[in-house]
């Protein structure tokens, strides 16, 4: 038998979740989508007391639009599910291209959007994406529930703010920018596996094609999500040339402070950032180009 | 709550009823519970892709589920492609093209461009490489591999209403 032995508990509503969340505290580990969990539990790295799985939860999966254009995915959905909406696509056209990059589709029609968050694993490409979207969790607990900010959420490698006794339940995409152009790209030794470096870009451009707006996070390079604090004053107001990019690479180099590991070495991931970050932003102003063609 | 659950599901179209540990994953309960040892178990953590089996009629790692999580669903493993000698399109593309040596890796293969071709029937060379980078071979490589796969789409299409 693989996994150390645990007890076992399928609640299937919200409530009797955060009852034995609120009774078990930190002895009790929430089963998403379980690749993540799983595999942990398999090599006896976690020997939860007591598992809550919440497959059988209904109405925590919906993809959904507010009122006012936010985009709101309830914890549960799978990666499948995301990467196959064509709301997600039209809404967010960023975070649809960023899902096939999780693991493989086998995984993917497993793993949940909340997991993934919540784990929180410095090379993913969730928590990266929800810092640089500035997205919004909700946290629910028995008798009330808190909105935290993605940017505020994660602290460390695979930690985060939230408490034994919480459940994430769903996430909240601020309305896409009309006119946004945006990249993801990322170097990982096999295609599906995790990130030795990652780059996410969002950018607002002015009728010249100057950068108004910009934002990028680096993820694989440290326990959470990186913002690269120099790309606003690098970016903004210039319009993009081999020199701006070339800039902008050893910018993003230097900012970083990866860790070496058995993977990559610091160096190697600091120099490929750099790399990414150039190429991020060229597919990005790519997309514009081809929009002003069509 | 009992460390032990009954639970009930249907592989390859027949049902089973089964008391087991809350702890034993599916890919062990197929093996040891079935006895349907044509799902091999490589890493266990969810990197090899030897152990993938349709669930609900989605490919998913079967070492990364628990078996309890089954209870209600259907499942399909290797041993249900074939329809008694015939073998499926799939299994027949993969003997022609030579695409398993040891074949350890290879139920792990089939269930993933089944689940694959279910939704792509007509897919590229680049979209079959993308399906199966999930899936690791240590001996055949993959280029026969992915002639097989290529080579069942065509036999499937024509067809696709006999298709399980």
């Amino acid at each position: 038998m693989k996994p150390a032995i645990f007890e076992y508990f399928a609640p299937t509503t919200l409530d009797e979740t955060l009852e034995l969340l609120h009774e078990h505290g930190d002895e009790a580990k929430i089963l998403a989508g379980g690749q993540s969990l799983m595999p942990l539990m398999n090599l006896r790295l976690a020997r939860p007391k007591i598992i809550v799985d919440i497959n059988r939860l209904s109405g925590l999966d919906g993809i959904a639009l507010t009122g006012e254009g936010d985009l709101v995915i309830g914890a549960l959905a799978r990666h499948r599910a995301v990467e196959k909406s064509a709301l997600v696509r039209g809404q967010n056209p960023l975070l649809a291209s960023a899902m096939p990059l999780i693991g493989h589709f086998q995984i993917r029609n497993r793993g949940t959007m909340g997991g993934s968050l919540v784990h929180a694993d410095p090379a993913a490409e969730l928590p990266a994406l929800a810092v640089l979207l500035g997205c919004e969790f909700s946290l629910a607990r028995k008798g009330g529930v808190r909105i935290v900010p993605a940017v505020d959420f994660f602290l460390g490698y695979t930690a985060t703010v939230i408490e034994p006794e919480e459940l994430l339940t769903e996430i909240r995409f601020p309305s896409w920018r009309s006119g946004a152009v945006w990249a993801i790209d990322e170097i990982a030794r096999r295609k599906g596996d995790f990130a030795l470096v990652g780059v996410a870009l969002s950018a607002e451009l002015d009728a010249a094609a100057n950068i108004q707006d910009v934002a990028i996070v680096v993820f694989g390079v440290g326990g959470k999500p990186q913002r690269i604090k120099s790309a606003d004053s690098i970016l903004k107001g210039r319009r993009v040339d081999q020199g701006v990019l070339r800039e902008l690479g050893q910018a993003v180099a230097k900012e970083l402070e990866p860790d070496s590991d058995i993977h990559a070495s610091a160096e190697y991931r600091k120099e490929v950032g750099g790399v990414l970050a150039r190429r991020v932003l060229q597919s990005a102003l790519s997309r514009l180009e081809n929009r002003v063609i069509h | 709550m009992s460390d032990k659950q009954t639970i009930k599901v249907i592989v390859n179209g027949r049902a089973y009823e089964r008391l087991v540990e809350v702890r034993m994953t599916l890919a062990d309960f197929i093996r040891q519970e079935l006895d349907l040892t044509g799902t091999h178990l490589g890493c266990e953590h969810g990197v090899c892709g030897a152990c993938t089996v349709l669930f609900n009629g989605e490919a998913v790692r079967s070492c990364l589920m628990l078996a309890v999580q089954a209870d209600g669903a259907e499942l399909y493993t290797v041993e249900g492609l074939a329809e008694g000698d015939q073998l499926h399109p799939l299994q027949r593309a993969f003997q022609d093209k030579h695409a398993l040596q040891c074949g350890f890796c290879t139920p792990g293969f089939l269930m993933t461009a089944r689940a694959f071709l279910e939704e792509k029937p007509l897919p590229t060379r680049e979209e079959v490489r993308d399906a199966i980078s999930g899936n690791i071979c240590r001996c055949t490589g993959y280029q026969p591999i992915v002639d097989a796969i290529l080579q069942a789409a065509g036999d499937l299409g024509g067809a696709k209403g006999r298709r399980k």
